[in-house]
């Protein structure tokens, strides 16, 4: 079976209609759990100053959500979102690839660092002038 | 118009915390020194890059708004490729600017 995808989905709502920010992420998460995904993050990023003018608006208030899903769901949000004009803008990134690839790098490091437990000679001097340092201060 | 970045004065992008990693300074003084440029991320370890970090982003946009090219910004290939990616899906949701003028 394949894995699930992660996404990361950011969209900028109409900051004239504010008080609609929980009840838009609230269905949103709703299209995505229909369709068989799993929002595992709904965050609101808060209102700030757009770098230039959409739709003439000048400030929006941020969402991020994170979905892990097959990747349907992802098509069916994006849909809504486009339809919907309190939306202002959105964005959908798929993570897992980069996570996954982030990770093994970090695995990789650490094994390394354990194999070859820092050249003695100057792991030594460092601890030793370290000490002396803050013995001075 | 060509944005000759040799010639600016060096701060924006290189103002605030990285001046403790560059012990060499170099900056003023007649002679310009040729200052090994070693990639930032490469030194913390980033693997990943997020587009929603608009602070980190920024230092490497320059006033125009154009993405700091590697020569100056001394990124190795694989992060300043992650960077200009992250910069560029930042500008997609405006939170950084396709241009200032």
């Amino acid at each position: 079976m394949e894995t699930k995808r992660q996404y990361e989905v950011v969209f900028i709502v109409d900051p004239t209609a504010d008080d609609e920010v929980s009840k838009l992420t609230d269905s949103f998460t709703q299209i995505v759990t229909d369709q068989g995904g799993v929002v595992t993050k709904a965050e609101t990023m808060g209102k700030r100053q757009l770098a230039y003018e959409i739709l003439h608006h000048k400030d929006g208030t941020f969402v991020l959500l994170e979905i892990e899903g097959s990747g349907r769901e992802i098509a069916e949000l994006e849909r809504r979102m486009r339809v919907n004009d309190r939306v202002l803008r959105y964005i959908t990134v798929r993570v897992d690839e980069d996570r996954r690839r982030a990770d093994k790098l970090k695995d990789r490091r650490a094994r390394k660092a354990a194999k070859r437990p820092a050249p003695s000679g100057h792991a030594r001097r460092g601890a030793a002038m370290d000490f002396a340092e803050a013995k001075s201060e | 118009m060509s944005t000759n970045y040799e010639d600016r004065p060096r701060g924006g992008y290189d103002s605030d915390d990285d001046q403790d990693r560059r012990p060499m300074g170099g900056r003023g003084g007649g002679r310009r020194m040729h200052r090994r440029r070693v990639c930032r991320f490469c030194i913390d370890k980033v693997d990943l890059i997020d587009f929603k970090d608009v602070r980190l982003l920024q230092n490497y946009l320059p006033e125009r708004g154009k993405i700091l090219p590697r020569r100056i910004s001394g990124n190795c290939a694989t992060h300043q490729r992650m960077l200009a990616e992250a910069i560029k899906r930042a500008r997609n949701i405006a939170l950084l600017p396709y241009t200032t003028d």
